[in-house]
C-alpha cells in the first residue's frame, strides 16, 4: 500500500487498512443496490428475484409498447428540456449580474436566489398548488415547466457564477480595448470561455427536472405525468419487472449526464494546467 | 496665484473626473442589477409567492367570516362569559337561512368542526331544522329546542373564534395546542395531540440518518482525501453515480433489495443465517437504509472538500513531536475537519428533514415525517388551513438550520455538495 499516507507503525498500518475495508464496505453499499436493480429488468420471469430464470427483452418491449410510460418519458423530456433552457436564460443572466454586482445585499439576495434547493419539496409544493390552482396553471406543461425552472435556476447561478469567478476579466477589458462592443466581446471573448461552466449548469438544470418528483405529484395532471412520477406510482402500486426497465433507462440518462460532466470537468483542470 | 485658487483649479479638474467615474460605477451597478432582476421576479411569481400564500393560509380564516356575517358582528360585542344575547340569536337564524339558500353551511360546518368535534351536525341539523326565520324575541329559544348545544357557551365561543380574519388556531394546532372556552393557550386532547410525536419522530429519523451517514461517510471521505488525485478520481465514482441516480431508482432498488423474496433475505437464508424472511421494508428500518443511502453523498462531499485542503505536513509535524498517531489524529486532524463535519451533517439533516418520497415509499403507517402529513392534509382532506401551519413549522425549522449552515460556509465554497 505505497499510496497509504506515511505508514510506519503497525497501528498506522492497522488504521489505514480499517479505513480501506469500511471503505469498501460503504462503496458496495451505495453502488450495489443500483448494480442489483439492473439484471432483474432483463429477466424472462415476472418476479423480481434471482437467480434469473433467462434472459429477455420483454419488460423493455413492455414499456416501449406501454403509452403511458412512454408519455411519462416524453414528459420528462419536454419538461426537462424547456426548464433547462428557461433557466439557464435566467440563471445565466443572474451570473454574470452578480459578479459584476456590489451591495451589501448581495449575500442576502443570493441566499434567496438558492433557496429553492434548501426549502424542503413538500413545502413548495403545497405554495405551488395553492398559488397555481386558482391562475390554471396546475395540470399544466407550463406549470410545471415554470416549477422545475425555479428548482433548477439554483444550480446555474452557482455553476456559471463559479466559472465567472475564475473568468479574467482583464480579457473582457482587452477586448473592449481593441474596440469590441460588449455585445460582441461577450459572444467572442466571454462566451466561449465560460461555455463549460454554462454546459454544466445546464446538466445540472436538467438533471434536476428529470429527477424530480414532489412537485409533479401535486401539480401534474393525468397528461403531464413524468418518468419519476410514473415509477412513484408504481413503486406503491406493485412493482413489475417493467419499472426496473424504466430505472434502467433512467440511470443510463444519469450516467451519461454524469460522463459528460466528468469529462468537462477534466477539460476544465487539463486548460487551467496548461494556463500555469 | 494664492493657494486657494490653485486647490480651486485643481478641483475642477478632478471633481469631473471624479463624479464621472461614480456615475460610470453606479451604471454599471445598475446593469448588474438589472440582470439578476429577472429571475428575482421569476422567483417572486413561482417560489416567494406561493410560499408566502400557504403562511398566509396558516393564518387566514375565512370560512366563517363568509357564511355567518351578521353572526360575527352581533359577537363582536359579547364578552363571552354567559351565552350571547337574543340579537347574536338572530343573527345566527338569519345567516343559516341565507347559508341553506346559498349552499354554503358545509363551508363554516368544516371549519368549526376542526375546531370542535360534533359542530358539523350542530351547523348542519340546525339549518336543516330552521324552516321559517323565528319571531322576533323568540330566536334564542328556537334555536334552544332545534339543538341543546346552543344553550353552551363553548358553541358560541368556538364560533366567536373562528370569526376571522386571522386566527393562530392552525399553528397552535401544529403544536398541539388548543385555545380554550376562555381564551387560554392550552394543551390539546390527547387523542387530537399527534403532531408534536411526529415532529420528534421527524426529528428523530433526521438525526439517527445524520449520524449514520457521519460514521459511513468519514471514512471514506478521509481515504478519498487521502489517496492521490488519480485513485481518488476513480473511486469517486461510487460516491457521485449514487448521487446522481435517479432518488425513485435507488428507493425502489432497495425495496427490490430488503423485500420478503428480496436478494437480502435470500442470501440470509441461503447462509443458513435465518429460517424465516425478516422484515426489512415498510418499517423504520427500511427507511433508514434507504434515506441512508440516498443521503450518503451529501455528507461525502462536504467532508472530501474540507479534509482535501488539510496539509499533511500538519500530521507529520504532529508526529515529529512525539505525538501518537491517535493523539494526532483527535487533536491535530479531527479539529480541522469539524467545518467539514458540521457543514455535512447540517446540510444531510436539512434535506432528511423535508424528506417525503423515500419513507412514502418505504416507511409504514408509523414512520412518516412531517412532509406526509402536509401532503395529506392538502390533496387528501383538503384541510388546507392545518397542511399550511405544518408547514410553516417544518419551514421555520429549515430556515433557522439554513442560517446556521450559511454562517458556518461563510468564506468557504460550497456548491450545494455538488463540487467535485
Amino acid at each position: 500500500m505505497s499510496d497509504a499516507p506515511s505508514l510506519r507503525t503497525p497501528s498506522q498500518r492497522i488504521a489505514w487498512t480499517t479505513t480501506i475495508v469500511i471503505s469498501a464496505l460503504v462503496f458496495i453499499f451505495l453502488i450495489a443496490p443500483i448494480l442489483a436493480i439492473m439484471p432483474l429488468s432483463f429477466s424472462s420471469g415476472s418476479y423480481l428475484t434471482y437467480p434469473l430464470p433467462g434472459l429477455s427483452l420483454r419488460w423493455y418491449d413492455d414499456f416501449i409498447n406501454s403509452p403511458r410510460w412512454m408519455n411519462s418519458l416524453k414528459n420528462s423530456m419536454i419538461i426537462g428540456v424547456a426548464s433547462t433552457a428557461l433557466s439557464m436564460a435566467l440563471g445565466t443572466l443572474a451570473a454574470l449580474g452578480l459578479a459584476q454586482w456590489k451591495s451589501r445585499f448581495k449575500p442576502l439576495v443570493l441566499a434567496f436566489v438558492l433557496s429553492p434547493v434548501v426549502v424542503p419539496g413538500v413545502i413548495t409544493a403545497v405554495g405551488l398548488y395553492f398559488f397555481f390552482a386558482p391562475i390554471g396553471l396546475t395540470g399544466s406543461y407550463l406549470g410545471l415547466i415554470l416549477a422545475h425552472t425555479a428548482l433548477a435556476t439554483p444550480f446555474v447561478v452557482i455553476t456559471v457564477g463559479a466559472t465567472l469567478q475564475s473568468f479574467d476579466t482583464n480579457l473582457a477589458r482587452a477586448a473592449a480595448s481593441l474596440g469590441a462592443s460588449p455585445l460582441e466581446a461577450f459572444r467572442r471573448v466571454i462566451l466561449p470561455l465560460i461555455l463549460p461552466g454554462l454546459a454544466s449548469g445546464a446538466l445540472f438544470a436538467f438533471a434536476t427536472s428529470f429527477d424530480e418528483v414532489v412537485i409533479v405529484l401535486f401539480m401534474a395532471g393525468p397528461e403531464q405525468r413524468t418518468l419519476p412520477r410514473e415509477m412513484f406510482s408504481g413503486i406503491r402500486e406493485n412493482i413489475s419487472p417493467t419499472i426496473t426497465a424504466a430505472a434502467v433507462i433512467l440511470t443510463t440518462v444519469s450516467v451519461i449526464l454524469l460522463a459528460t460532466l466528468e469529462a468537462l470537468r477534466r477539460r476544465n483542470e487539463r486548460l487551467k494546467g496548461g494556463g500555469g | 496665484m494664492t493657494a486657494a485658487s490653485l486647490t480651486g483649479a485643481d478641483a475642477e479638474t478632478k471633481m469631473p473626473l471624479k463624479r464621472r467615474l461614480k456615475q460610470a460605477e453606479r451604471a454599471r451597478q445598475i446593469k448588474a442589477l438589472a440582470l439578476v432582476l429577472p429571475l428575482l421576479l421569476f422567483l417572486l411569481f413561482t417560489f416567494a409567492g406561493p410560499i408566502a400564500g400557504m403562511l398566509w393560509r396558516a393564518i387566514n380564516d375565512p370560512e366563517v367570516r363568509h357564511v355567518l356575517p351578521q353572526t360575527i358582528t352581533a359577537l363582536a360585542e359579547w364578552d363571552g362569559k354567559d351565552l350571547p344575547d337574543e340579537k347574536a340569536y338572530a343573527a345566527l337564524a338569519s345567516d343559516l337561512q341565507a347559508a341553506r339558500a346559498a349552499g354554503t353551511v358545509a363551508i363554516a360546518a368544516k371549519r368549526l368542526n376542526y375546531a370542535l368535534n360534533g359542530f358539523r351536525t350542530i351547523l348542519t341539523s340546525t339549518a336543516r331544522n330552521l324552516k321559517t326565520l323565528p319571531e322576533p324575541g323568540t330566536a334564542k329559544e328556537t334555536l334552544g329546542r332545534i339543538n341543546p348545544a346552543w344553550r353552551d357557551r363553548t358553541t358560541w365561543t368556538t364560533i366567536k373564534n373562528a370569526s376571522g380574519p386571522v386566527t393562530g388556531f392552525y399553528l397552535l394546532a401544529a403544536l398541539d395546542l388548543v385555545r380554550n372556552a376562555d381564551g387560554a393557550i392550552v394543551a390539546a386532547a390527547p387523542d387530537q395531540a399527534i403532531y408534536r410525536e411526529i415532529f420528534a419522530r421527524t426529528f428523530l429519523i433526521s438525526l439517527g440518518v445524520t449520524a449514520l451517514c457521519l460514521i459511513l461517510g468519514f471514512p471514506v471521505a478521509y481515504l478519498l482525501a487521502s489517496l492521490p488525485p488519480g485513485r481518488s478520481n476513480l473511486l469517486m465514482i461510487f460516491v457521485l453515480l449514487p448521487f446522481w441516480t435517479s432518488l425513485l431508482v435507488r428507493t425502489c432498488a432497495w425495496i427490490v433489495l430488503l423485500q420478503s423474496k428480496g436478494v437480502v433475505n435470500d442470501g440470509l437464508h441461503w447462509l443458513g443465517i435465518i429460517d424465516e424472511p425478516l422484515r426489512l421494508i415498510y418499517n423504520r428500518f427500511g427507511v433508514c437504509v434507504a434515506m441512508t443511502h440516498v443521503l450518503l453523498p451529501f455528507m461525502i462531499l462536504p467532508l472530501y472538500s474540507s479534509m482535501k485542503a488539510i496539509s499533511p505536513a500538519y500530521m507529520r509535524a504532529a508526529a515529529s513531536l512525539g505525538a501518537p498517531p491517535l493523539t494526532a489524529f483527535l487533536r491535530i486532524y479531527l479539529p480541522q475537519t469539524l467545518p467539514g463535519i458540521g457543514a455535512g451533517s447540517l446540510l444531510v439533516f436539512i434535506l432528511a428533514l423535508g424528506y417525503y418520497i423515500t419513507p412514502a415509499l418505504v416507511g409504514g403507517a408509523a414512520d412518516q415525517m412531517i412532509s406526509y402529513f402536509i401532503a395529506l392534509y392538502t390533496t387528501e382532506t383538503a384541510n388546507w388551513g392545518l397542511a399550511s401551519a405544518l408547514g410553516a413549522v417544518l419551514l421555520l425549522a429549515t430556515v433557522l438550520l439554513a442560517l446556521v449552515y450559511g454562517k458556518l460556509v461563510q468564506g468557504q465554497q460550497v456548491t450545494g455538495g455538488m463540487k467535485n
